[in-house]
């Protein structure tokens, strides 16, 4: 996708779904808006059949805000509730069978790179925690031991969320669901330590609570995989329907874990990493 | 799919040494779940000057015909174009889209646009747009008897004129830039502006004599 090809032809331009139509006039591509400009242009993401106050629709659409060029930007995603959402997301996006996202995307940003050298093409795999801790681990670990230029964001919700409610490897220890009524009986897998000593460049553990925060995050996963490797970033996505809290409630719960360690935020660069971004945040620009 | 639509669909065409050859027929649905697909039924697409008919092998100028007709006895003809004409992505496509809008025009169909191939089923609204994953759903939506298919990829086009056929009664018309596609009740290749023209300037004289 590139910026010449939101044009419309004027002859079909009065029946065009105004979706589309904002999308051109006030949309995002190539613009440079972030998080701090939500509400002022049209928006990647309109609308989305998830439930009320579902931690994983707000991590998504503020990942959508925070792409530096969505223009160039395809999302390789996998089975879960995340897929719900891609489907309604204006954006290319590739659906994987569930666990393989992070090697159809090693494909395709290697084809990319070929069809494209002298551009970059953002290839961002947004997944949940089955799809990238459990289902889809061997194909995670392995793209960042090849050190595929991957940034992998992983939404957190701590289960299998639209299968009625089984624990995941990353449940915390102890965790009841619906289809796990006795608790988990294992640790959450530490998965930022794990991308860290797998070769990513930047790891990072957010939540919606600080848009900017995981806005920051994002971008520096994004630019880092551009030019130095793979990079990891976890989002706490408190899910109200399987932990039974009520929806209004979902910043609260991430806050609260944030407060008492239970979900640490963290980050890891690596020397190359971190000099790369200070040569680009220093110059105040993202592409 | 009933006794009679499964007679009309596969007809015997000759006894070769034992062998029964087949012949299968593009007709208008409903087909039923999962209807095959016309290449595997063995329908070939055309050659160049050539067009398909139900999957029978026509002159183009005889196809252009049957377009007009069924163009201008239809209750609720709709054009559908596709993203190949709905964005100015290269020279050209600007006055090709010209073109078939002034034909949808000539012709009194409506038009409602396939801008991309998202699957946005719950969400989309059958009123105004089509994806290629959901076709059905416009075409129950608006009581569409004929369809135009123009600017679609040919991936797409295939697969949303394989669910039209398996789900509903409309027939469909591939107006394709492209190779054809077997899975149309009527398509044109490598259909360009000429062809397009050729069609408006036949239902506007059509419809004159009318």
């Amino acid at each position: 996708m590139s910026k010449a090809m939101f044009k419309m032809t004027t002859a079909f331009a009065d029946v065009m779904p105004a979706e589309y139509v904002e999308l051109v006039q006030s949309g995002p591509f190539g613009q440079g808006y972030g998080v701090a400009d939500l509400g002022s242009f049209k928006e990647l993401i309109e609308e989305h059949p998830l439930c009320a106050g579902c931690g994983l629709a707000l991590a998504v659409r503020l990942i959508m805000a925070s792409l530096p060029t969505p223009e160039d930007t395809v999302v390789v995603g996998s089975t879960g509730c995340s897929s719900l959402a891609f489907p309604q997301i204006a954006l290319q996006n590739i659906h994987s069978l569930f666990g393989n996202q992070n090697a159809v995307a090693s494909g395709l940003k290697r084809a990319l790179k070929l069809r494209f050298p002298d551009k970059h093409k953002d290839v961002l795999v947004v997944a949940g925690d089955g799809a990238t801790a459990d289902i889809g681990l061997d194909m995670v670990m392995h793209s960042w031991s090849r050190g595929e230029k991957l940034a992998t964001i992983m939404l957190d919700n701590e289960a299998y969320a639209n299968t009625g409610g089984q624990e995941s490897g990353m449940s915390p220890e102890g965790c009841v669901l619906y289809m796990a009524p006795t608790g988990k009986k294992f640790k959450k897998i530490a998965l930022p330590e794990i991308a860290r000593e797998s070769g990513c460049a930047y790891v990072a553990s957010v939540t919606p609570v600080q848009p900017r925060k995981l806005e920051k995050a994002v971008r520096r996963a994004i630019l880092v995989a551009r030019e130095v490797g793979p990079t990891y970033v976890q989002i706490f996505v408190p899910c109200p329907t399987n932990f039974k809290f009520k929806p209004q409630e979902t910043l609260a719960k991430a806050k609260q874990r944030e407060k008492d360690q239970t979900y640490p935020l963290r980050e890891f660069i690596t020397p190359e990493a971190q000099a790369y971004l200070a040569a680009l945040e220093g110059g105040g620009k993202h592409d | 799919m009933t006794n009679n639509n499964k007679t009309r669909r596969i007809t015997l065409t000759q006894f070769n040494g034992g062998m029964i050859l087949t012949k299968y027929h593009v007709l208008a649905g409903p087909e039923g779940y999962l209807p095959p697909a016309a290449a595997c039924q063995g329908i070939r697409l055309p050659e160049v000057g050539w067009a398909l008919i139900e999957g029978r092998h026509v002159p183009e100028q005889e196809a252009l015909s049957a377009i007009v007709d069924k163009l201008l006895s239809a209750k609720r003809p709709f054009f559908f174009p596709g993203p190949n004409l709905l964005w100015e992505w290269k020279d050209g496509v600007a006055e090709k889209a010209s073109a078939l809008r002034k034909l949808a025009d000539t012709a009194g169909a409506r038009v409602i646009p396939m801008p991309d191939y998202r699957p946005k089923y719950p969400m989309i609204n059958p009123a105004i747009e089509i994806n290629p994953n959901h076709p059905n759903l416009t075409i129950w939506h608006n009581k569409i008897d004929v369809c135009v298919f123009a600017g679609v990829h040919c991936h797409y086009a295939n697969v949303a004129l394989k669910i039209i056929r398996g789900g509903t009664d409309c027939y469909t018309i591939a107006i394709c830039g492209e190779a054809g596609h077997e899975d149309a009740n009527i398509t044109l290749r490598n259909a360009g502006i000429p062809q397009i023209e050729a069609l408006t300037a036949m239902v506007a004289e059509r419809r004159r004599l009318c």
